[in-house]
């Protein structure tokens, strides 16, 4: 198998959706949907800061911040009525939260469709979680535009 | 053994009041004998995260499709599916669950398909459930496997299919997507792109209902006079219309089938399922683009 540009984090929720089989994964998506955090106030407050991600049925918004030592934070929410997006959003914010932006970017597109789980979610929804980790990608990218030289 | 009806006065003015239970009646004959509770969602890991006591999942996705060509398990699939899960061919099912019983509807055609007698939906699903405050659990519901005889699935009474619905253009038909859909600004469902056709439109003279409209805020069907307008007065429909319903994939259209056949009493109302995502991407099938039925010719 040819290594790919994966984050330790990531790579461990991979394998760890690949050691489980069927209803299992479903239940360890679940986990990953409760253990979403709740956004800091600066976000909670301000609504109008986070994106929409579009491409996820449910309201899923986003924010990422790139500190001054180029390192991601990832902040999402989405409804408790909506736990597949809920632990999509999980996934990405454990798994690219506290990384250099290089790696962020780094991430394969295609991360989120070699989960497991299109045989139990349907692949429309794992398009879902492409579509946020392609916003994230991009807000990084617009973050490290912006800062100063 | 069929469980006693609700009788609640809110569903009398219906075609088939017995098709539907209020969540007082349901909690009240949770532990009925011959009473099996369905929750078929949306969101696949909704059901996890608490559902009905003793209520078993059904997963649109996973369990009722056939896992290569585009169509529903076969009658030995749908048999084996009915023992694992722990429900009789005479048990009562009364199916529930989000986003205004959409998939619930979408579940109990399916049944429908397989000819189980006694089916009903759960009026206001799964929101109005808890909404109300009624229990959830997250507890495994434990069902003793049984035997349920494999019969063959009914594709000629319930469902249409392309050459089914190109032959009923002229007669009524019901288009239950988005007003931009059916006028064919746009080719999928607002939010679910990778759910498209190659062009946009309805099929000549369908009327457009979105399936929502039959339904109150709370999630509850509204009742036998305004679904009477909403279907009769403002779309056209008439007593003894043979109605051909459709979406994108059949699963909204479901809840609309189930509105004309049990709620306003139309009989033979056919769901196609292959819907937009079939008719849309066809070749040379006529469509028609803009807000009236009729359109104009694309």
């Amino acid at each position: 198998m040819v290594t790919e540009p994966l984050s330790d984090v990531l790579r461990d929720i991979r394998d760890g959706f690949h050691e489980l089989s069927g209803n299992d994964r479903l239940t360890f998506l679940l986990e990953f949907a409760n253990d979403l955090p709740e956004l800091p106030a600066r976000y909670a407050e301000h609504p109008e800061l986070l994106e929409r991600v579009e491409e996820c049925q449910s309201p899923v918004y986003i924010f990422v911040e790139v500190d001054d030592q180029s390192v991601v934070h990832v902040f999402a929410t989405a409804p408790r009525e909506a736990p597949t997006t809920r632990g999509f959003a999980s996934i990405l914010v454990q798994g690219l939260s506290s990384l250099p932006a290089a790696e962020v970017l780094a991430t394969p597109d295609h991360f989120p469709g070699t989960l497991g789980l299109n045989e139990l979610i349907s692949p429309l929804r794992v398009r879902g979680m492409s579509g946020m980790l392609a916003r994230i990608k991009r807000q990084v990218r617009e973050r490290l535009a912006a800062q100063p030289e | 053994m069929t469980v006693e009806r609700d009788n609640a006065d809110q569903f009398a003015a219906y075609a088939h009041p017995e098709v539907l239970v209020s969540g007082e009646w349901l909690e009240a004959h949770l532990s009925t004998p011959g009473l099996v509770v369905i929750e078929s969602d949306e969101d696949v890991l909704l059901y996890e995260t608490g559902h009905i006591p003793g209520a078993v999942k059904v997963d649109w996705h996973t369990e009722l499709n056939d896992a290569v060509v585009r169509d529903y398990l076969d009658g030995d699939a749908f048999a084996a599916l009915m023992s694992a899960k722990g429900i009789s061919r005479d048990d009562t099912l009364v199916f529930y669950g989000d986003k205004s019983n959409w998939w619930a509807t979408y579940a109990l055609w399916v049944f429908q398909l397989f000819g189980h007698a006694d089916v009903r939906i759960l009026d206001g699903g799964r929101d109005k459930w808890i909404a109300d405050g009624r229990p959830l659990t997250t507890d495994a519901p434990k069902r003793v496997t049984t035997t349920y005889p494999s019969v063959v699935r009914d594709d000629s009474t319930l469902r249409a299919f392309l050459e089914d619905t190109r032959a009923h253009i002229g007669k009524p038909m019901i288009d239950v997507r988005s007003p931009e859909e059916y006028s064919g600004e746009r080719t999928h469902m607002p939010s679910y792109p990778e759910e498209g056709a190659l062009r946009g439109g309805h099929i000549p003279g369908a009327a457009n209902v979105p399936w929502a409209r039959a339904v109150r805020e709370d999630g509850t069907f509204k009742s036998r006079a305004d679904l009477d307008t909403l279907y009769l007065t403002d779309a056209g429909l008439k007593p003894g219309d043979d109605i051909i319903a459709y979406c994108r994939i059949g699963e909204r259209s479901s809840h609309s089938w189930f509105v004309l056949t049990y709620l306003l009493g139309f009989s033979g109302v056919r769901n196609y399922d292959g819907s937009w995502t079939e008719w849309g991407s066809a070749v040379r099938v006529p469509i028609v683009k803009g807000s009236s039925p009729a359109g104009s010719l694309a």
